[in-house]
């Protein structure tokens, strides 16, 4: 199975230079492929992971359970969003002609290329140049739009975020002057050796890494207060890299966050690092939450919607069962698939509709009946209604709060999934399920709307591209598959994966 | 492992901590873009410079290489892009900072001495590495957070993570200088991604606005 981490971590980076030479014709079939090949691969890693605990190759690429609910998340995403691409390329780019796709596709293989490499590869130094990789790509793909709004989102991006990551580079030495004590003055990095000694290490060092490594790489993840580049950026970014970011980026970020986890509980106790991510944990979730009763952007309301469910992964983690660790995998994953497919669904309504503005959105679901539809059901799936994969992992989360037992914070997390309930599914009724523009009579909504002169923008019935409907229906099929009925290799990997970030307590 | 560190090494090696340090008070407060610039390059000559004395007193060969290529890539190659920059742009003067000039320096006084006895009171004790010039290194990180808050154009800002990374080199280079090349090497690899990604941008901001200034950047709220 070595084999296979090779082909992982080579192949979507020779697509993405490939990319940049072939026409975009052909580059529109290969990623795709690509994505696919991935996905199958990440698929066929499970059986030997759950069997065998892990899979190496080399002394810089392993795999373990964790890894590899990482890896199926991205490399789905990365599968649905190239299919997407191809539809939302077709959307009055041409004029920006071959010389944007190119860029695009090269930018897109790449990105995923970086996302796949961190939970990859073994050492830890590395998974941070990884992450800073993500960061360098994927600014240059936010600011590819080349508008005011764009090139500002840009840059917020990538400074803060790099900045954050300045502080996980911080970290990541001091992890490596607290190993010093046990391994002596030279030795690589690699998580496995570190969670074995790390029992030995200077708890205060420990707990001053830990801190660092939270603040860095959950500026990354979109943690309250460091957060503020994320909704800018997932909204201004092409929708195609908006769901990227959004599913796979922040969830590439945590990864490492719980790596760091691992260490510093066999170090400390998980007292200590539950405490830290329940801090941030709950001031995503709250910020996010209220954010998400008062956005009129379509995107930007995504992008908080993000915001809170990170702070629910960070929460999950603090809770310190096996039964919430699970869910806080579970959810990684239907997270990525509901947050994919609805911004595939945005980027579908402002291709239609050519605004973001909800204030002057209606009646999306008549004009667009299939995206329409599928975006409907992938925001009800991120408010965690059933039948949806979001709601198997929020209700395993909050079941692991009560048998923490943490009934104050189970019950506010509870609370706060609400608000955010409320606030998503209002915005979006009321785009969606509304009557179509041609059927308002023109009153003072119209006036608000985007066209100053009044005018109602009228779209004619009809899907933008089949390849974005086969896009989100994966996503779909996805969070159906995540909730009404988990594979039993996918349970078995899930509880491993728990397993590993729950035993050193 | 070479046991006790001797005095006069870890004395070197702070001397050459704060010089960076200093330089970084100095980068707040030049008026002038390229002022700016050449200072990054010098504060790059004197982590490399460090590099060299631990390179020699850890008789560690690897640090060597490490110190050549930090030298072409931090002393070189960065502070050429952006003088490049400036030059196709005809800017100089920086943008107007949020504080005057000696409010700007109380603040990144305050903030290091902060750093400096956060990280000393760890007690973060080894045989094998100098405390002091990681407490040094703290307060740069913190005093290049100063200046990418205070200053208000993107040159400014870029330099400042730039000189972040360069207090976090110092860092790795008296607490991790075991750590293997490879990594080392790579890290450098990455900034120089990072700055041909920064310049992409920043041409791009100018191109649109025909300003270096953030004060433009105010569209997205909320």
């Amino acid at each position: 199975m070595g084999a296979v981490l090779v082909v992982l971590v080579v192949l979507p980076f020779l697509v993405g230079a490939l990319s940049y030479a072939v026409p975009v014709a052909v580059s529109k079939l290969l990623a795709p492929v690509s994505g696919a090949v991935t996905f199958a691969l990440s698929i066929a890693l499970v059986p030997s992971v759950v069997s065998q605990g892990h899979v190496t190759a080399g002394s810089e690429l392993r795999v373990d359970a964790l890894s590899v609910v990482f890896l199926l998340a991205t490399s789905f995403l990365y599968f649905a969003t190239a299919i997407f691409s191809a539809g939302y390329l077709q959307l009055g780019r041409d004029a920006a002609g071959t010389r944007y796709g190119r860029r695009f596709y090269a930018g897109l293989n790449v990105f995923c290329w970086a996302m796949l490499a961190a939970p990859l590869v073994s050492d830890l130094a590395l998974v941070w140049v990884a992450i800073e990789v993500t960061t360098v790509v994927s600014a240059l793909l936010v600011a590819i739009d080349d508008t005011q709004s764009a090139t500002e989102a840009a840059w917020k991006y990538i400074l803060i975020a790099s900045m954050g990551l300045g502080i996980a580079l911080l970290a990541t030495i001091l992890l490596y002057y607290a190993g010093t004590s046990v391994f002596g003055a030279g030795y690589e990095l690699s998580y496995v050796k570190m969670i074995a000694g790390a029992h030995r290490f200077p708890a205060s060092v420990m707990r001053l890494t830990f801190v660092l490594a939270v603040l860095g790489y959950g500026t990354k993840m979109g943690l309250v207060p460091v957060h503020t580049w994320l909704p800018d950026a997932h909204s201004e970014a092409p929708s195609p890299i908006s769901a990227l970011l959004s599913g796979a980026l922040l969830a590439t970020s945590f990864y490492a966050i719980l790596r760091y986890f691992q260490i510093t509980a066999a170090a400390t106790g998980s007292t200590f690092p539950r405490n830290v991510l329940l801090v941030f944990g709950l001031a995503s979730l709250a910020l996010g939450a209220l954010y998400l009763l008062r956005q009129r952007d379509m995107k930007r309301m995504l992008a908080y919607s993000s915001v809170e469910h990170m702070g629910i992964l960070a929460i999950g983690m603090s809770f310190g069962v096996t039964l919430a660790f699970v869910g806080v995998l579970l959810h990684v994953l239907a997270h990525a698939a509901a947050k994919g497919t609805a911004f595939f669904g945005a980027g579908s309504v402002v291709a239609k509709f050519g605004t973001k503005d909800m204030a002057a959105l209606r009646g999306g679901v008549g004009a667009l009946p299939w995206s329409g539809s599928m975006l409907v059901a992938a925001v009800l799936a991120l408010s965690a209604l059933p039948p949806f994969g979001l709601f198997r992992s929020e209700f395993l989360i909050v079941s692991g709060g009560l048998s923490d037992p943490r009934y104050g914070v189970a019950a506010v997390l509870v609370a706060l999934a609400m608000v955010s309930f409320l606030g998503l599914s209002w915005s979006t009724t009321q785009t969606m399920l509304t009557a179509g523009p041609a059927d308002l009579a023109p009153g003072p909504r119209a006036a608000s709307g985007p066209a100053a002169t009044g005018v109602v923008p009228t779209v004619a019935k009809g899907e933008m591209s089949p390849w974005i409907v086969v896009a989100m229906a994966l996503g779909i099929v996805a969070l159906l598959v995540l909730g009404v009925h988990l594979p039993a290799d996918l349970s078995r990997l899930l509880d491993h994966a728990a397993h590993e970030l729950g035993s050193p307590r | 492992m070479t046991g006790h560190v001797p005095s006069a090494t870890a004395g070197t090696e702070d001397v050459v901590a704060v010089v960076v340090l200093l330089t970084e008070l100095a980068m707040l407060r030049a008026p002038l873009l390229r002022s700016q610039v050449r200072l990054y390059a010098f504060q790059s000559l004197a982590v490399s410079v460090l590099a060299v004395v631990v390179a020699a007193t850890r008789h560690e060969a690897d640090v060597y290489a490490l110190a050549g290529l930090s030298f072409a890539l931090k002393v070189v190659i960065v502070p050429s892009v952006m003088t490049r920059l400036l030059r196709d742009v005809e800017v100089d003067l920086a943008g107007s900072a949020k504080l005057g000039v000696a409010s700007s320096t109380l603040v990144a006084l305050g903030v290091s001495v902060f750093g400096f006895f956060a990280v000393g009171s760890l007690h973060v004790h080894s045989a094998l590495l100098p405390e002091t010039t990681l407490a040094v290194a703290s307060a740069v990180v913190l005093v290049a957070f100063v200046l990418v808050v205070l200053r208000s154009d993107v040159v400014s800002q870029a330099m400042g993570f730039f000189s972040l990374e360069n207090g976090v080199s110092i860092a790795s280079l008296v607490v991790a200088a075991g750590l293997p090349l490879v990594v080392e090497t790579t890290f450098l690899f990455d900034l120089l991604v990072a700055v041909v990604a920064f310049g992409i941008i920043m041409r791009v901001h100018h191109g649109r606005s025909k300003t270096l200034s953030t004060d433009e950047l105010d569209r997205l709220r909320g």
